[in-house]
């Protein structure tokens, strides 16, 4: 019996070695190559679509580190203080694939923009194909007309871009995108409540301490000088707090869950 | 014994009673999920339309622009112009999506008018003069990102139309579908030659 199957594991897999310890070995390494290959496909077709973490990105070393960090801060607080994500994207090629398309799928997989307000915007580069796209998500189609992203395109972008100045205008084009979109939306303060509701707990514990330690010591000029103390941590912490929400994340960008809906323009230089 | 028979009866009927309001919270529970469906495609179905009535909009502003400039093109603006009137004269209705005939009408109409466009911004590159027009290079833009809109939607739609039509056709859900009337909805086709959004190279 086992050398039946043997024989046609053979005449399948010519594979009459493994036949003996398990017929199936060979189909299963087949198999394992199948799904190997599906997942690979898999993961190329979504390369295609390059995954931001920061607010602005250079896939084409054009653009100098220092300028892309100056961008990068510059979006972030953009960000911080109106709550529109702006992103900029550059890359050298779109191999034949559609700007409209990919920069739809760039900005919806990377979730620019509130969830709220759906308020991203994307402005993508593809630097040898001479083309140029800002992606508006749905909630600044109205701060952001097509006709006016197509207007910066043609009028603020392209014209460095001939001259071979990138860096002037990408900062021309985020500028005028900031200057159209400043007044859409403001920054909630509730990402700094978590923070504030933490923070007092601790002080007034410290009061206490501090308080207990100097009427240990005696005298009542210590819980003076408790007061005094907790008054200043409590300033200082009201100004820290409001500035150094940005810095924890090391200007990172992660989108906010905002949606696309084929909004923006297109153009060339 | 007759107490007892009566008790196994009553039991018998709790039980029966049981499953059946087990079967109706059930039932009731995918129904509502059919109706959650139905609703999102009916919403992306209504972000379609107001795509396509946008692009109608535009129609008369762009012709009475690039008739200024180019007036020997006569044919072209007529069969942009009929080609909206026929549009604007669809009435559908979110039922009509369940409607096979009625949404190839409203698919080929709006075909026409698009590749009529598409016809009237080719004959455009022959006028240097209008591509030098503030106004209508505004006009383009939008007409351009309106059918950008069109396609982003369109895709939408068909996403919402598989994820209600999978429900409604796999077990068990098929079986409350059937009962309470959930039907299969229609998909945009692929894009044939002349549904392809107008490109033109600036």
């Amino acid at each position: 019996m086992n050398h039946k199957l043997c024989k046609i594991y053979i005449k399948l897999n010519l594979r009459g070695k493994r036949c003996l310890v398990s017929g199936l070995y060979p189909r299963r390494l087949l198999v394992s190559l199948v799904i190997t290959l599906l997942f690979l496909s898999i993961s190329s077709a979504q390369e295609q679509f390059p995954k931001l973490n920061r607010y602005a990105t250079d896939l084409t070393n054009t653009i100098s580190s220092n300028q892309l960090d100056y961008l990068n801060r510059d979006l972030k607080t953009f960000d911080d203080t109106t709550s529109n994500q702006l992103v900029f994207l550059m890359l050298a090629s779109l191999n034949n694939y559609p700007i409209e398309m990919f920069a739809y799928e760039v900005a919806t997989k990377n979730n620019i923009g509130t969830k709220e307000n759906n308020n991203g915007v994307l402005l993508l580069v593809a630097k040898n194909d001479r083309k140029i796209r800002i992606e508006v998500g749905y909630g600044l189609e109205g701060a952001l007309p097509d006709a006016l992203a197509s207007s910066i395109i043609r009028n603020e972008i392209a014209p460095h871009f001939r001259r071979d100045d990138y860096y002037s205008g990408i900062q021309a084009g985020l500028n005028a995108i900031k200057l159209a979109t400043m007044g859409e939306y403001k920054r909630d303060k509730i990402l700094d409540d978590d923070e504030g509701t933490g923070f007092p707990i601790i002080y007034f514990i410290m009061f206490i301490a501090i308080s207990i330690l100097s009427s240990m010591r005696g005298g009542r000029g210590g819980g003076l000088a408790g007061l005094i103390l907790l008054g200043g941590m409590t300033g200082g912490k009201g100004r820290s707090s409001s500035g150094g929400f940005g810095g924890g994340s090391f200007g990172g960008f992660s989108g906010g869950g905002g949606s696309f809906g084929g909004g923006g323009a297109s153009g060339g230089w | 014994m007759k107490n007892k028979g009566l008790m196994i009866g009553c039991g018998i009927g709790a039980v029966l009673v049981v499953i059946i309001i087990g079967f109706v919270l059930w039932g009731v529970s995918i129904y509502n999920s059919l109706i959650t469906l139905e609703e999102g495609v009916n919403q992306s179905w209504a972000q379609v339309e107001s795509q396509y009535q946008r692009r109608a909009d535009l129609v008369p502003n762009l012709v009475n622009t690039v008739k200024g400039v180019a007036e020997f093109e006569r044919e072209t603006f007529t069969a942009v112009t009929e080609a909206r009137a026929r549009v604007n004269q669809i009435n559908f209705t979110p039922e009509m999506l369940e409607n096979q005939n009625a949404f190839q009408q409203f698919q080929s109409a709006q075909g026409e008018l698009s590749s009529a466009l598409s016809r009237l911004l080719v004959t455009v590159e022959n006028y240097p003069q209008l591509k030098a027009n503030e106004n209508f290079l505004q006009l383009q833009a939008q007409l351009e990102g309106t059918e950008n809109r069109i396609a982003v939607e369109r895709m939408k739609f068909n996403q919402a139309v598989q994820g209600y039509n999978t429900r409604i056709r796999r077990f068990p859900a098929n079986f409350i579908a059937g009962i309470t009337g959930f039907n299969q909805k229609q998909y945009f086709q692929a894009a044939e030659g002349a549904d392809e959004v107008p490109r033109v190279e600036f």
